[in-house]
C-alpha cells in the first residue's frame, strides 16, 4: 500500500536580472500583469558581467535546479562593454559544467531588455518547464543544505 | 649537464648574474626540486636530468623581488609560462637572465611504477647526456629496463613544440616527443551521457584531499590573495566535506586560469593522488579554441586575451546546449 503525496516537483530556479535592463524587464512584466511561476527566484545584480561563476556554483550548491543569467542585449549594456564579457565567461562555465556532468539544460543565459516584460515572463515560462523536465538537481547539491 | 654548470658558475663569476635558479638532487633518485645556487660550492648537488619537470617560472616572481640578476634555466614549456608572467607584469624581465635548456621529455616517476617496478635504488639513463632510449632501474629485485617514452609525463606526449619563446641563450638539444592528441581524453569524456561524465569526475574527484598543491605549483596561478585562502570562503584550508567542495574547487581553480593557462601540465605532475587535472584546463583551451579562435597563452606577449577581450559576434552560450 502507497501513500499518494500528491506532490508535484516544484523546481528552485535562481534568475540573476541585471539592474538597468532584465530586472526592469521583470517589472514591467509584472505590472503588466503577465504570470511566470514563482519557482523563479530574481536576485538584482549591477551588470550580468557581476556574476561571479562562484555565484552560479553556490546558486546549485545550496539547492538550485536551474540558474538562469540575464542581461541586456549585446551593444546596450549600461556599463557599454559589461554583457559581452559575461557572455564570454558564461559560455566557458556552462561548457565546463555540461562536461562534468551537469545537463546543459540547467543553465541558460538571455538577454531581456527593460521593455520586453513579455520576452521575461516566456522565458521564464519556458525555462521552469524545461528544469521541470530535468527534474531535481542532484549533481551539484551540497546534502548538507538539503532538507 | 655539465654545460649548464659551467656557463653557471661563468656567469656568476663575471657578476651578470648574483643567483642561479635551477634543480639540486632530492632525497630519492627520481625527485630534484628547485633551489638557488648562489656560490660555487652550491653546485655540488645540481641536477638537469629527466626528472626535472618542474616549471621554474613561477619562482621568478620571487626572484624579481630580489636585488640582482637572477639566471634561470627554462625547458621549451617553461618558457610560455615565463611569457604570461611577463604579461601579467608578474616578473621583470631585466632581472631574469635566461638559459634556454633542452628537453628530450621528462619522466613520471608514477608511470615507471605503474610498469610495475617497484622498491627504485637508483635509476640511469635519464642523464639526457645520449639519445635517452631507455631506462635502467636498480631495483631491490634485481635490475629492470624500460623505454624512455613510457615513463613520460603525460604532458610530453602533447607538447607544444620544442622550441623556447623566451630566452638569452640556448643550450643542450631537444628531441620532439609529440606522439598524442592533446585533446582526445576531452573529446572522448564530451562524448559521454551526463550520468558517465558525473561518475567519471566523481571518481576522479573523489580522491581530492585539497592539500592545494595544483594551485601552488601553477605558474598562472599567481595572485597575491587567493579566493581559496580567504576565511569567508568554506571550502577554504580543509578537506572537502562533500562531492560538491571537490567539484567547486576544481571548476574555480580551473575558471581563474582560463585563457591564461599555457598547459604546462605542472598542476597533474604534482597532485599527490594522481587526478588528471589538466582535464579540466584543456577543456577550457578547447572552448577558447573553438569559440573564439585557436589561443595559446605565453606565445605572445602582446596578444588580447580570450577572456579579457570579447568581439561583437561571440558565440551566445546558448551554444553549450546545441552543439552537437
Amino acid at each position: 500500500m502507497s501513500i499518494e503525496t500528491n506532490e508535484t516537483f516544484r523546481p528552485k530556479i535562481v534568475a540573476f536580472c541585471c539592474n538597468w535592463c532584465s530586472y526592469a524587464g521583470a517589472d514591467l512584466a509584472g505590472s503588466s500583469r503577465l504570470s511566470y511561476p514563482a519557482d523563479v527566484k530574481i536576485i538584482r545584480v549591477p551588470c550580468s558581467c557581476r556574476v561571479n561563476p562562484m555565484f552560479i556554483l553556490r546558486a546549485f550548491e545550496k539547492g538550485a535546479d536551474g540558474v538562469i543569467l540575464c542581461g541586456c542585449h549585446p551593444g546596450d549594456c549600461h556599463y557599454s562593454t559589461g554583457n559581452y564579457y559575461a557572455r564570454r565567461r558564461m559560455t566557458l562555465l556552462f561548457s565546463m559544467l555540461d562536461y562534468i556532468g551537469v545537463e546543459n539544460g540547467r543553465t541558460r543565459v538571455e538577454w531581456v531588455s527593460a521593455a520586453e516584460g513579455v520576452k521575461f515572463s516566456a522565458t521564464m515560462n519556458e525555462f521552469v518547464e524545461k528544469i521541470r523536465s530535468l527534474g531535481k538537481n542532484v549533481r551539484l547539491g551540497d546534502l548538507r543544505c538539503r532538507s | 649537464m655539465q654545460e649548464l654548470i659551467k656557463r653557471a658558475k661563468e656567469l656568476l663569476a663575471d657578476g651578470t648574474v648574483v643567483r642561479v635558479l635551477g634543480w639540486k638532487a632530492g632525497d630519492l633518485p627520481y625527485n630534484p626540486e628547485p633551489a638557488y645556487f648562489a656560490k660555487d660550492t652550491d653546485f655540488a648537488d645540481f641536477v638537469y636530468n629527466g626528472f626535472c619537470g618542474a616549471n621554474l617560472s613561477k619562482y621568478m616572481i620571487e626572484a624579481s623581488k630580489m636585488e640582482g640578476k637572477t639566471l634561470v634555466f627554462l625547458k621549451p614549456c617553461d618558457t610560455y609560462s615565463f611569457n604570461q608572467l611577463l604579461k601579467e607584469h608578474r616578473v621583470e624581465r631585466e632581472k631574469a637572465y635566461i638559459i634556454g635548456v633542452g628537453c628530450k621529455g621528462k619522466l613520471d616517476i608514477e608511470k615507471i611504477k605503474a610498469l610495475g617496478i617497484k622498491g627504485i635504488q637508483s635509476i640511469s639513463g635519464a642523464e639526457l647526456t645520449d639519445e635517452a632510449e631507455t631506462l635502467t632501474v636498480q631495483t631491490l629485485y634485481g635490475e629492470k629496463t624500460c623505454a624512455y617514452k613510457d615513463a613520460m609525463l603525460e604532458r610530453c606526449h602533447v607538447c607544444k613544440g620544442k622550441e623556447h619563446k623566451i630566452y638569452d641563450e640556448l643550450l643542450l638539444t631537444s628531441r620532439d616527443t609529440t606522439d598524442a592528441d592533446r585533446f582526445a581524453e576531452v573529446a572522448r569524456i564530451e562524448g559521454l551521457s551526463p550520468e558517465e561524465k558525473f561518475a567519471f569526475f566523481q571518481k576522479e574527484l573523489g580522491k581530492c584531499i585539497r592539500c592545494n598543491a595544483c594551485r601552488n605549483v601553477c605558474p598562472a596561478c599567481s595572485c597575491r590573495k587567493c579566493v581559496f585562502d580567504s576565511n569567508k570562503f568554506d571550502s577554504s584550508q580543509k578537506a572537502n566535506a562533500d562531492s560538491f567542495e571537490e567539484k567547486m574547487f576544481h571548476i574555480i581553480r580551473a575558471f581563474h586560469v582560463a585563457g591564461r593557462c599555457t598547459d604546462c601540465g605542472e598542476c597533474s605532475r604534482v597532485c599527490p593522488q594522481g587526478i588528471p587535472l589538466h582535464l579540466f584546463n584543456r577543456k577550457f583551451i578547447k572552448d577558447i579554441d573553438e569559440f573564439y579562435g585557436e589561443y595559446q597563452a605565453g606565445e605572445d606577449v602582446d596578444a588580447d586575451a580570450p577572456l579579457t577581450s570579447f568581439t561583437f559576434e561571440d558565440v551566445e552560450p546558448s551554444v553549450v546546449s546545441t552543439r552537437s
